[in-house]
């Protein structure tokens, strides 16, 4: 239990006042229930009319994901003849700098039918703020009044014994963030039929066919692309590609590193907010690389927006030479194929262009890579699934009964 | 072309044309280059990645400069580690990386010259008396010992006497004062500390107890930046006005320099401004491009210095920011550029999921 001492030490964002005990015997939805669908399409409409919320396209994002149309289709894929229910109590802790992560994972956890508390990041973000205040005036209307218990929002420096508190009254746990984080939240236990549903720190890369570049496409737009996967969120996101693999004839690959290259240049220059410290990152980042391995190239480039270091061969561990705000390496490869070896756990994200879907699902089906959880074309990897890291969230976050009539 | 750094001793330390220098260190420091890149194979794997043809060099800016931080996180030497005598070690708190910096009996010995050289043009040749505005601790530590402790022991060069004017809590020891000063009444003195300590317990401490000392045949040298102190807005001016009236001294030196380059330190004129010596220069680089930045431009600070032929050091990319104020004009007389430092550079802000990188660096 907690003190009163500990208590003081939680602020409660949403409702500002919550009632533990009611929560944890809060009882659990059917997936997609419509209550929960009514919530979150007026959250949406509420969010795309707030003129403050309108200047985060992260925020934004948010709201079109979880629009009336946009849930009506998840719901869609998901239904089936089983009979489901919410676990009951979902404790997430949402990562520190993603400011709008907390919200995905808090959606998550309602459209499977929980209860949810959330620990939200400790910054103060205004998108969490916008969120937070929306959340608080739509609890309370009347007509979703009775959901006060199912959407609980706190903030709280690292506490042992707050997380032990939530930990201890938690059906699953969703922990979002590096290595380190999972481990420490991890020290506090669960009950025995709990789980932990962790998103740890992923690698992502993108492959691009130089045969077909551009192509039908139009450069700048694949540029554009490219740039909202990667610098927007200062190339930090786990979805963001830090290898750019390049197929085909040797001289389509130099024609078309010299094109995209350029047109994403084009597109930092005009979008990016350059950091002079970024510079000296990745220049270290660059030569700490340099000094230890033969066989790489620092393309030079016409200034430091961005770094590209080009590999005579791949070699494992990529992983943790990444950096970050622009840093790419690039590798000629034969075949997709190719970069098998390079796999491991770690990989998410795989984006690309001028690869068909046939395609890619032979080299899943052929390889059976011990990583790559999505292969999305440039410019989706920031979109928000209800499978993600391979779970099926609702899936995962409900339970089945079995009927035998 | 290799430059005979003793020959170069017998010049006096600011004394070379814009034209002269140059061309002194575009000769010594493209053979440094070469020495480096034929004895460190890091540095040889750094320069091959960047296709770097130390051939076509024109100008010493043409250099490759490595950032600093790369002296924490690699081995960087340039000879064999028997001959190895010194490794110093930048500051750092614990469990942050520090600088590792290979020194052998060569480099080693050409950095006390070169300090000696240029400390002397400034407070003269003779030995004096030295106060250590410091605690006696800080040699002894281990953890301590490091930027602060080499500075001092670096200086103690210069010194005929030493005291410590610090407790070891880091408070202030009048006894040694008294003793230090009655023995020395009369006599100019050396006193030496890190700004920071200098302002938090001295000057704060001596205008809190009333107390005043006089130390107006005083030379004051300091340095260690002034990070801490921009916070409370204290500039290069009002330390020393401040200074001098509590203790009546007039003559501060602020200087800049590092382990990464021990020696060829910058000191600062009565104008305010910092100069680099013949050994060494700074190159104010834009941070979006490394292109070398106008004289008044502010930029990120590269340090370059005729002295590292131990380990790789010689074209160093800070992580200060800095502006050239002019060149060969300064009315104190002193020719070289002169500059200032404008604070550390900020670290930039990454957004995004991975604590990785901040686990990694920070």
């Amino acid at each position: 239990m907690l003190t009163p001492q500990d208590f003081s030490k939680i602020e409660c964002r949403v409702p500002l006042h919550p009632d533990f005990d009611r929560i944890f015997a809060a009882r659990a939805f059917a997936p997609f229930c419509d209550e929960v669908m009514a919530f979150l399409q007026d959250l949406s409409a509420w969010l795309l009319q707030d003129t403050v919320a309108r200047n985060f396209p992260d925020v934004v994002s948010f709201a079109f994901w979880c629009r009336k149309g946009a849930l009506r289709a998840m719901k869609e894929r998901y239904s089936g003849q089983q009979l489901r229910l919410g676990r009951g109590v979902v404790f997430h802790i949402a990562p520190s700098n993603v400011p709008v992560n907390f919200a995905y994972s808090l959606a998550a956890g309602l459209l499977a039918g929980n209860a949810n508390i959330v620990r939200i990041p400790s910054r103060d973000y205004p998108q969490v703020e916008i969120i937070c205040s929306a959340l608080r005036e739509l609890l309370e209307q009347g007509k979703f009044r009775h959901l006060n218990k199912y959407v609980i929002l706190v903030r709280y420096e690292k506490d042992d014994t707050i997380t032990d508190f939530f930990s201890a009254h938690c059906d699953v746990r969703v922990i979002w963030g590096g290595d380190r984080t999972i481990a420490d939240i991890r020290r506090s236990p669960l009950p025995s039929r709990s789980f932990d549903l962790t998103f740890a720190d992923r690698y992502s890369l993108c492959v691009i066919n130089a045969d077909v570049y551009p192509g039908d496409i139009d450069p700048a737009r694949l540029a554009m692309d490219f740039y909202n996967d990667t610098y927007l969120f200062d190339q930090n996101a786990c979805t963001a590609p830090h290898l750019v693999v390049w197929l085909g004839e040797t001289t389509n690959v130099a024609m078309a590193q010299e094109i995209f290259w350029s047109n994403l240049h084009l597109v930092v220059a005009e979008k990016y907010v350059f950091q002079p410290g970024s510079a000296v990152n990745k220049l270290t980042d660059a030569y700490r690389f340099a000094a230890s391995s033969g066989g790489c190239h620092v393309r030079t480039m016409a200034d430091n927006l961005i770094v590209r270091i080009q590999l005579d061969q791949l070699r494992q561990g990529l992983e943790d030479v990444r950096s970050t705000c622009g840093y790419f390496y690039e590798y000629e490869a034969k075949i997709l194929d190719d970069i098998v070896p390079l796999i491991n756990r770690k990989f998410q994200t795989l984006s690309y262009y001028g690869i068909d879907s046939v395609a890619m699902r032979r080299f899943i089906e052929e390889n059976r890579p011990s990583g790559i959880d999505r292969i999305v074309p440039i410019g989706r990897t920031l979109d928000f699934s209800l499978v993600w890291d391979g779970y099926d969230l609702i899936g995962t976050l409900s339970r089945t009964v079995i009927l035998t009539p | 072309m290799m430059i005979d750094l003793t020959e170069l001793l017998a010049t006096a330390p600011f004394s070379l044309y814009k034209h002269e220098k140059s061309a002194l260190l575009t000769a010594g420091l493209t053979d440094l280059t070469r020495h480096h890149y034929e004895s460190c194979e890091p540095y040889r794997n750094i320069l091959n990645a960047i296709a770097f043809d130390v051939q076509r060099v024109s100008s010493y800016d043409e250099i490759p400069f490595l950032p600093v931080r790369l002296f924490k996180e690699l081995d960087l030497l340039s000879v064999p580690r028997s001959e190895v005598v010194k490794t110093m070690t930048s500051s750092g708190t614990t469990g942050q990386a520090v600088s590792k910096i290979y020194l052998d009996r060569e480099t080693s010995a050409i950095q006390m010259k070169v300090l000696t050289k240029i400390v002397s043009s400034f407070i003269g040749g003779q030995r004096l008396p030295m106060l250590i505005l410091d605690a006696p601790s800080v040699l002894k530590d281990r953890a301590m010992f490091s930027a602060r402790g080499a500075g001092i022991l670096g200086f103690s060069l210069f010194a005929s006497d030493k005291a410590f004017a610090f407790d070891d809590n880091m408070g202030l020891d009048s006894t040694v004062i008294d003793r230090f000063l009655e023995k020395h009444k009369g006599k100019n003195i050396l006193l030496f500390g890190f700004t920071f300590m200098i302002w938090q317990h001295f000057y704060k401490e001596l205008l809190k107890l009333g107390t005043y000392y006089d130390l107006s045949r005083g030379i004051l040298i300091h340095g260690g930046g002034w990070k801490k102190l921009t916070s409370e807005a204290i500039s290069s001016a009002d330390f020393r006005k401040r200074l001098h009236e509590v203790c009546g001294i007039t003559r501060i030196h602020d200087y800049y320099g590092m382990v990464e380059q021990t020696g060829s330190i910058y000191m600062e004129c009565q104008q305010g401004h910092l100069h680099a010596s013949i050994f060494s220069d700074v190159v104010i680089r834009r941070p979006l491009d490394f292109t070398p930045a106008h004289f008044g431009e502010r930029g990120i600070v590269e340090v370059v210095s005729l002295l590292p032929r131990s380990y790789p050091g010689h074209a160093l990319l800070t992580e200060d920011e800095g502006v050239v104020l002019g060149e060969d004009d300064c009315p104190c007389g002193r020719l070289g550029k002169y500059f200032r430092i404008l604070g550390r550079l900020k670290n930039a802000e990454v957004r995004g999921c991975s604590d990785a990188y901040a686990a990694r660096f920070f």
